[in-house]
């Protein structure tokens, strides 16, 4: 196995406000397919693509946000090592049984991090039933829907400390840090992470309250998606943020819009191809526009203001 | 049938707007341009668009997130625009 540490961000679950409408945006819109019901009335859902039993867990709840981010790490002696690193850094460490609160999910630990966000280990999933096809494959089962997601792929966290968040990342889950946003102080403002080749697994942005999410982005193959996602969002009436666009940050092609419930979904495609042993990118504060928006070169204000 | 339309003051600012009976405030203050908020996720979830209604008739029709609207807020007419439509004329101010 050619990674360190963490293989990939794995699960997320969400609150959502609105079970109905916003299932309906992330089955019908977005294209993930519904996995299974919980016995207290969430939703799993996965992307077409993606082999692991589920990949977003949806919860009704009175406020929008992020519950909590699971990483799968690659077998279980390397979980319980790295439940020890997690300890060593200083975090305590809490168990939540195989099989509990998300189907076909083993043991996972979890812990909270400096910047308020939960995270969470597990090495055991089982493998959906309606995962890609592996003998001798067709690149679908079922024609993909909506804006064709073909899986998770990132979260962008807001809270205080990201250095200390940024460590924690390198030194227990193994990840390498692509890309960074530093203040005319030299203050870190944002950092661009991973444990793969994708530019990043997950981004953070210093804030100073905890327990924040900006966006949480699906893949989708190519611009020519990115186009198709666009239209998408006009016939629905989804609220666009901006794009689509591109970025010099990750190079990735994007849009940015907001489901039912308000939580922002980035839709992503590209993105170049990271190793750890390249060079740091590094982005003065005042160039983040450019950074972000590659095209327009402006930061707009709901873009670094809005989280929930 | 066209929609009833009811006229909206912002307190303070002397702007107003109208705003069809089915028709979300936020929705109603984008058309016009006339802010004077920004827009946010229009799904209840991310507060942007926090305000007062300080008097007239409304209906919030979508659920409001309690991170940003506590039921004591509710109750003293604090709502997110993007949830509330209107059931007559209404007075409404920034917070």
């Amino acid at each position: 196995m050619g990674f360190k540490g963490t293989l990939r961000p794995g699960l997320v679950q969400l609150r959502v406000l609105d079970l109905g409408k916003t299932l309906d945006f992330y089955k019908n819109v977005l294209g993930l397919n519904e996995v299974c019901r919980t016995g207290d009335g969430r939703v799993c859902l996965k992307g077409y693509d993606e082999f692991d039993h589920h990949s977003l867990t949806l919860r009704l709840a009175d406020e929008a946000g992020l519950d909590y981010v699971a990483f799968k790490v690659g077998c279980p002696d390397e979980l319980e090592r790295m439940k020890q690193d997690v300890e060593a850094f200083g975090y305590p460490v809490d168990t939540v049984e195989a099989e509990s609160d998300q189907p076909g999910f083993g043991k996972r630990y979890g812990f909270t991090i400096s910047t308020g966000h939960r995270f969470e280990i597990y090495s055991e999933v089982k493998l959906a039933e309606q995962g890609p096809m592996i003998k001798n494959p067709d690149i679908w089962t079922t024609p993909p829907r909506g804006m064709r997601a073909q899986r998770m792929d990132h979260f962008l966290l807001y809270g205080p400390n990201i250095a200390e968040a940024e460590r924690f990342c390198r030194e227990v889950f193994g990840m390498f840090v692509p890309e960074v946003c530093n203040t005319p102080d030299g203050n870190r403002l944002a950092a661009w992470i991973t444990g793969s080749n994708k530019p990043h697994d997950l981004a953070f942005v210093e804030y100073p309250k905890p327990g924040k999410i900006h966006h949480l982005g699906f893949y989708l193959q190519d611009w020519s998606d990115v186009g198709n996602a666009a239209d998408l969002i006009a016939i629905n009436h989804l609220k666009l943020d901006i794009g689509p666009t591109r970025h010099a940050i990750t190079r990735g092609l994007s849009i940015y819009f907001w489901e039912p419930s308000g939580n922002r979904i980035e839709i992503y495609a590209g993105g170049y191809t990271a190793y750890p042993d390249n060079p740091q990118r590094v982005w003065d504060s005042d160039q983040l526009g450019r950074g972000l928006f590659y095209y327009s070169g402006e930061v707009i204000p709901s873009f670094l203001e809005i989280v929930t | 049938m066209e929609q009833q339309k009811h006229r909206i003051k912002v307190q303070g600012t002397g702007v107003q707007f109208a705003c069809g009976e089915n028709e979300f405030i936020l929705e109603a203050m984008q058309r016009a341009g006339c802010g004077p908020i920004y827009h946010g996720c229009f799904g209840g979830g991310c507060g942007i668009c926090k305000m007062r209604i300080v008097s007239g008739p409304y209906f919030i029709e979508k659920k409001m997130s309690r991170a940003h609207v506590t039921e004591r807020e509710q109750e003293g007419g604090i709502v997110l625009v993007c949830c509330v439509k209107p059931r007559g004329n209404l007075t409404i101010a920034r917070v």
